[in-house]
């Protein structure tokens, strides 16, 4: 099945003896100069590369506190090294966070301070070399940006902080990742990641309402561009077609619907991912972020909501305010933007929805938390709400819940292996053995409590699931959008029931 | 043995103004390079009073440390109230009369430099014995460790084994402290106490350009000292208000 060694489940996952070297081949394609240029990038490695990329080493230094002060501040206490998930998935210590950080660390230290000016050797610093640099290639791109780490570590060091200027500094030198470069080009472009215009959108809005219609006899609209709606989602373009992301919008359009709330999408901004924060890139993501506002101001909406996507979820909830406020045009009464889930939870609360739970009673269900949403968001007022809405909303839609064990869940939550900019199948072998802790906890709670069906709210995870858990011995359809749920239970007003 | 004392009392003079500026600097970068987003670890506290309980809890328990491992936590944790303990017993060469607090923990403090070195011996044998800890450390992780020990070690046999006049040394602080040149001649040259000063001097030196920068680190740690509010509150940094003018003139243009 794979060209690689398959990790093998354990009952828990072990921490590894290290491995040098192991991983030291996974890289990413290079973005070719056609999607490097028009982000603003060299188009293929500068000159003087060495540099240029201590020029903005430098720069960033001085423009981000996080990265100044977490690369001072380590201390090589060694609480972060068994916290990632690609370490534990490939035993190689480069993929401990703070080794993930001594890469660049070590030539921070070179140039910038007196230590390793005078006394390189004593404090590991190195001069930045060709090899160094294909490291940090390497390394920074097996990296998901979860953040997992950072709730470990005594000072909140960050390493998915560092992993984003590390890759805005090689993308400012012409050595950019394709995955995330061309997909930020087509989202200019063509407004979503998939490259799907306008009129096809149409056409498969079009197609789910009339699968909607056919399926339980109630017209429920699922819009495209129509001024005046009350609600823009913004969702993952992922969700316009693909399993099982797909059956989560056509949850999101039946919840509207039964509340009596307007709802659009946009065909201009019809992506809620924005690979920006990927790169560490404030300008492309701005940029990307600046297509919503002006869509929810050409829409004329009252309010934004955000679909089931964990990374986009982190740029709403946390940047969207800063990249492309002040949204004081939107109705003031409700935060912006909205996660669906508070949506439909809000609904659920004040009685407003109709459920037959036993629609989903083939399925015993656990959460996955992503990584995104559970370290960088809330969703609802209080803090932790990120973890209880989600779960509340499918327990009052299905029977049969469980979650996995502590130390795997809420903010400890394993990543799924593919957040990051990693989705992309030049990086499968690391997202295979990245997936590995998540696997094991799935796989312990599948075995004592029963568990079918795993139900997360990115499209990241969702894809990365699909796609790696069978490497692990589940199937595709063992991944379920948490809307699905809803939908499957959900019952209209005027719907046929049997 | 003047000559040593207005030596000593010279380096101590340097070391600490090194600190003290090196330090400064460093919190000043750290206080005004912006931090343009909103990265606060969550659950993050939505108050600034909340902020306050999330660092007290850090600075005070090391919170964090202890949900990641256990034995890191117990000996590193061991290691810095010793330390504190230790810090706060020498109050009693600089204060005269000796503040009445400092007396009150000495009962305890006494045995603080057997805790401070044992949470620096268990901290030291993690980093040689754990594969993962040895990987990241460099010669320096292993100076700071022995200086450290060596203060120590240098106290306790001022302590146990050669005691040295404390009468003496509290009239060569005091004169420190009130830059009373005719009392730095008294320093009296043990060996022990000599030691146990230059390495404290050199502690001074390289504070401001190691890793004890984790002191000031902590506290202006974006993931750990914002307020969880950004759909609240704009958040919204100077270079980034410039960025947006600018696009804004281009756009008009
Ligand atoms: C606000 C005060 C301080 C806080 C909250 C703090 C916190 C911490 C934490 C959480 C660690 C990691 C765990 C460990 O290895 O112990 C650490 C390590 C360390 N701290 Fe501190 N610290 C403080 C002050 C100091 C001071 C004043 C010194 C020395 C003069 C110091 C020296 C060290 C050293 C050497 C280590 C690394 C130990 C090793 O090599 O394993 N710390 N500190
Ligand atoms: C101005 C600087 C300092 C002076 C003048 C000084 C002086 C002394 C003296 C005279 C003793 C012997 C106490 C006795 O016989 O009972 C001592 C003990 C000790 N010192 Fe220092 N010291 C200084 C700084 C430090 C620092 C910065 C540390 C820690 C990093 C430290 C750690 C210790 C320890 C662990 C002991 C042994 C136990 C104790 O008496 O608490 N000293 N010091
Ligand atoms: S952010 Fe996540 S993927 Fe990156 S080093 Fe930390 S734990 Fe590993
Ligand atoms: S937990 Fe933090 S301080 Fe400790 S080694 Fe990791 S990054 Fe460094």
């Amino acid at each position: 099945m794979a060209d690689f060694d398959i990790p093998e489940i354990k009952e828990y996952t072990p921490v590894p003896d290290i491995k040098e070297g192991v991983m030291a081949h996974s890289k990413p394609y290079v973005a070719k100069p056609d999607f490097q240029e028009p982000l603003g990038y060299p188009g293929e490695l500068v000159e003087n590369w060495e540099q240029k990329a201590l020029d903005k080493l430098d720069d960033l230094r001085g423009k981000y506190r996080s990265l100044q002060v977490f690369l001072d501040s380590c201390v090589k206490c060694g609480a972060c090294t068994d916290k990632c998930h690609y370490f534990l998935g490939t035993a190689d210590p480069k993929n401990m966070p703070v080794a993930r950080q001594d890469l660049l660390r070590k030539v921070y230290r070179r140039y910038f301070t007196f230590a390793g000016k005078y006394f390189p050797k004593l404090v590991g610093a190195v001069d930045l070399t060709k090899d160094v640099l294909d490291e940090w290639y390497s390394y920074y791109h097996q990296c998901s940006q979860c953040r997992r780490c950072s709730v470990f570590c005594p000072y909140g060091i960050d390493t998915a902080e560092i992993s984003m200027a590390a890759r805005e500094i090689m993308d400012s030198i012409g050595l950019g990742q394709k995955y995330c470069n061309e997909i930020l080009v087509k989202v200019g472009k063509i407004g979503n990641n998939l490259g799907l215009p306008g009129p096809a959108l149409v056409d498969t809005m079009e197609g789910l309402e009339e699968e909607v219609e056919e399926d339980i006899g109630v017209k429920v609209a699922y819009p495209v561009d129509q001024e005046g709606a009350d609600i823009l989602l913004i969702t993952p373009s992922a969700d316009f077609f693909a399993e099982p992301h797909v059956d989560g919008l056509i949850g999101y359009g039946k919840v509207f619907h039964e509340a009596g709330l307007t709802w659009t999408v946009s065909s201009k901004a019809s992506e809620a991912a924005n690979f920006g924060m990927f790169i560490g890139s404030y300008e492309n993501m701005q940029s990307l972020a600046m297509r919503i506002r002006e869509a929810a101001i050409e829409l004329k909406v009252k309010r934004i909501v955000f679909g089931e996507c964990g990374h986009a979820w982190r740029v709403a909830y946390s940047f969207l305010n800063t990249l492309a406020g002040p949204f004081d045009f939107l109705d003031p009464n409700y935060p912006v933007p909205q996660h669906i889930l508070e949506i439909t939870k809000d609904l659920i609360d004040k009685g407003k929805l109709k459920f037959d739970k036993s629609e989903n009673d083939h399925m015993t269900l656990t959460f996955h938390d992503s990584c995104n949403v559970a370290r960088a968001t809330r969703i609802g007022d209080e803090p932790g709400s990120q973890f209880t809405t989600p779960r509340e909303v499918i327990k009052a839609v299905c029977n049969n819940y469980h979650d996995m064990e502590d130390g795997t869940i809420h903010d400890e939550t394993f990543c799924c292996g593919g957040g990051g900019g990693l989705l992309t199948d030049d990086l499968m072998e690391i997202r295979v053995k990245g997936a590995l802790p998540r696997a094991t906890a799935l796989k312990n709670v599948t075995k004592n409590h029963g568990v079918t069906h795993l139900a997360a709210i990115c499209a990241i995870c969702k894809s990365q699931f699909t796609k790696t858990l069978p490497y692990y011995g589940f199937t595709m359809d063992q991944v379920v959008s948490v809307h699905q749920l809803v939908s499957n239970a959900i019952i209209l007003t005027g719907q046929e029931t049997e | 043995m003047s000559a040593i004392g207005v030596l000593y009392a010279l380096l101590f003079y340097t070391a600490f103004l090194v600190l003290i500026i090196g330090v400064g600097k460093k919190i000043y970068q750290y206080a005004t390079v912006p931090a343009p987003l909103k990265i606060a670890v969550t659950p993050a506290p939505k108050t600034k009073a909340g902020v306050v309980l999330r660092l007290t809890k850090e600075v005070v328990f090391f919170a964090s440390l202890f949900r990641s491992n256990k034995w890191t936590w117990i000996f590193g944790w061991l290691f810095h109230f010793c330390l504190l303990l230790v810090l706060l017993r020498h109050l009693r060469y600089f204060t005269d009369p000796v503040w009445f607090w400092v007396d009150l923990i000495q009962p305890f403090g006494k045995y603080a430099a057997f805790g401070m070195v044992a949470g620096l011996a268990g901290l030291w044998v993690r980093r040689l014995l754990v594969d993962r800890v040895r990987y990241i450390t460099s010669l320096s992780d292993h100076l700071m460790l022995a200086l450290l020990m060596g203060i120590a070690i240098t106290g306790l046999g001022m302590k146990y084994v050669l005691h040295t006049d404390i009468i003496l040394l509290k009239e060569f602080a005091q004169g420190l402290l009130y830059f009373d040149s005719s009392a730095w001649k008294v320093l009296p040259a043990d060996p022990f106490l000599l030691l146990h000063l230059t390495l404290v001097i050199v502690l001074m030196f390289i504070f401001p350009i190691s890793k004890l920068l984790h002191v000031p680190g902590l506290f202006f740690s974006p993931t750990r000292n914002q307020v969880d509010n950004p759909r609240e509150k704009r958040h919204i940094s100077p270079w980034a208000t410039e960025l947006e003018a600018e696009k804004n003139k281009m756009q008009a243009s």
